[in-house]
């Protein structure tokens, strides 16, 4: 029997240990799972590095995770945000490294870790201080730059909706990095608004497969960051 | 014309306008953050353009009225927006595949500098306080067959932003096609910066003035002006 489901948010993440990696989807506040980092700030793992396209906003989500120090690397490609404070600190304090990665890259080298692929070229950012240190090479009269595939041992995401075995609808655009960080994490777990029985998302409207996914749990409201920064609200 | 810092040329507005005339019906196009925002807004009657913006929407429409937003339905600078009917959602990665692969018509970015050959600097100051966020501009100007790009001829301090070379980090090298200014539509040519057109109370002098390279005036052949 397949079976996917953690009884609850600090059961789905109790697994994760010092010093991993992790991918948490997100383009902003859209798809951000808040109530699993705040499930992992509470269950304590550290020295984590973070592959993201952002630092969240406010002091809530990702925000809170790095405010709580749990974060000493971060991987993403716009780490700036109007209302928070948080990653600009760690920053210039140097407690926490930042790998930045132009947001096609960053796609890309994930959707590549989890398709098996551990490199490949792209012209992206030929020329710019981003390509220092890089191996280039031309194609088609073109100069481009080698790119590692990324995995992770975590990774964390947020659906709409979620079958047992695991098969993925997303809403809008919070779709964004969810699918390829379900492909590139070794243990994908993932928060889902409505939970349905196998056979009641259509086969073809599935956007994430079962296989790609280990955990699901039911979180039924999700908050929005927005409401959470608008309210003042902090984590923990 | 309207009044600026300089008393001639256009105003955002008639920038974002004069750029919307060049966009062809039927392009597929991402616009940036901030002034290239503001083109959609002045698309000449007649013309369907399709807006991408690569956290994952082809179709975006403008913003949702007041109460019917979704906060997970948002551009690329983070704002509350619409689908359009036809409109599609997709992952990351497809949505620069769109961008990587060649497949938008054309882009419109900021800049803080753009140089003779068409160097683009847009994201990054570089100074060491800095926080460095590129985004997906660096992908873009590598992938989009067209560049455009609206900014100010000058800096709020008088300098140019047209440049013999970036002193800013770059974003791509030899990537932009054509320049809207208050003061000059400029396209970039192997050549140099060539004049297309001058904004009302704009002459060729003021804007070579006002400019960090050559200028080549208006080419003969061209109907402009």
């Amino acid at each position: 029997m397949i079976d996917k489901r953690a009884a609850n948010v600090a059961e789905a993440v109790s697994e994760v240990f010092d010093g991993a990696t992790i991918m948490i989807g997100g383009f902003g506040e859209a798809g951000s799972p808040i109530e699993l980092i705040h499930a992992l700030i509470d269950q304590g793992a550290s020295d984590l590095t973070v592959i993201s396209n952002n630092c969240g906003s406010g002091e809530v989500g990702l925000a809170a995770l790095l405010k709580a120090g749990r974060v000493s690397k971060m991987i993403c490609s716009f780490p700036r945000t109007a209302n928070s404070t948080v990653f600009p600190d760690l920053y210039r304090s140097g407690r926490t490294q930042l790998e930045l990665v132009p947001q096609g890259t960053l796609a890309e080298r994930i959707r590549a870790g989890g398709a098996g692929i551990p490199a490949f070229y792209t012209p992206t950012a030929v020329g710019t201080p981003l390509a220092d240190g890089k191996e280039t090479r031309r194609f088609h009269d073109r100069d481009c730059l080698l790119e590692s595939g990324l995995t992770a041992d975590f990774t964390l995401i947020k659906a709409r909706r979620a079958d047992t075995h695991g098969n993925l609808v997303y809403n809008k655009t919070a779709r964004n990095f969810s699918p390829v960080m379900a492909m590139a994490g070794r243990n994908t777990i993932v928060q889902t608004a409505e939970l349905v029985a196998p056979g009641e998302i259509d086969p073809e409207l599935v956007i994430t497969p079962e296989i790609f996914v280990d955990r699901v749990v039911h979180v039924p409201n999700p908050a929005h960051e927005s409401a959470l920064v608008a309210a003042g609200a902090t984590y923990p | 014309m309207t009044e600026t810092g300089n008393s001639i040329g256009w105003s955002r507005e008639e920038m974002a306008g004069r750029l919307a005339e060049d966009i062809p019906d039927g392009s597929y196009v991402n616009l940036g953050i901030g002034l290239p925002e503001l083109v959609a807004r002045f698309v000449p009657e007649g013309r369907e353009l399709v807006y991408h913006t690569e956290n994952g929407l082809l179709g975006m429409g403008p913003s949702p009225k007041e109460g019917e937003g979704d906060p997970e339905l948002i551009n690329a600078g983070k704002r509350q927006v619409t689908a359009k009917p036809g409109a599609s959602y997709f992952h990351q990665s497809d949505s620069f595949a769109m961008i990587r692969g060649g497949h938008l018509d054309l882009c419109v970015l900021g800049a803080l500098q753009v140089s003779r050959a068409g160097d683009l600097a847009n994201w990054s100051l570089g100074g060491p306080d800095d926080i460095p966020a590129v985004g997906g501009a660096m992908d873009l100007v590598a992938g989009v067959k067209s560049i455009f790009v609206i900014t100010q001829h000058c800096t709020k301090d008088g300098a140019p932003k047209l440049v013999e070379s970036c002193t800013y980090p770059l974003t791509g090298l030899r990537v932009v096609d054509r320049v809207y200014t208050d003061l000059a539509v400029i396209a970039v040519r192997p050549e140099g910066f060539q004049l297309i057109e001058l904004a009302p109370g704009a002459d060729f002098d003021l804007v070579q003035e006002r400019t960090g390279a050559r200028l080549l005036p208006v080419a003969e052949t061209t109907s402009h002006v």
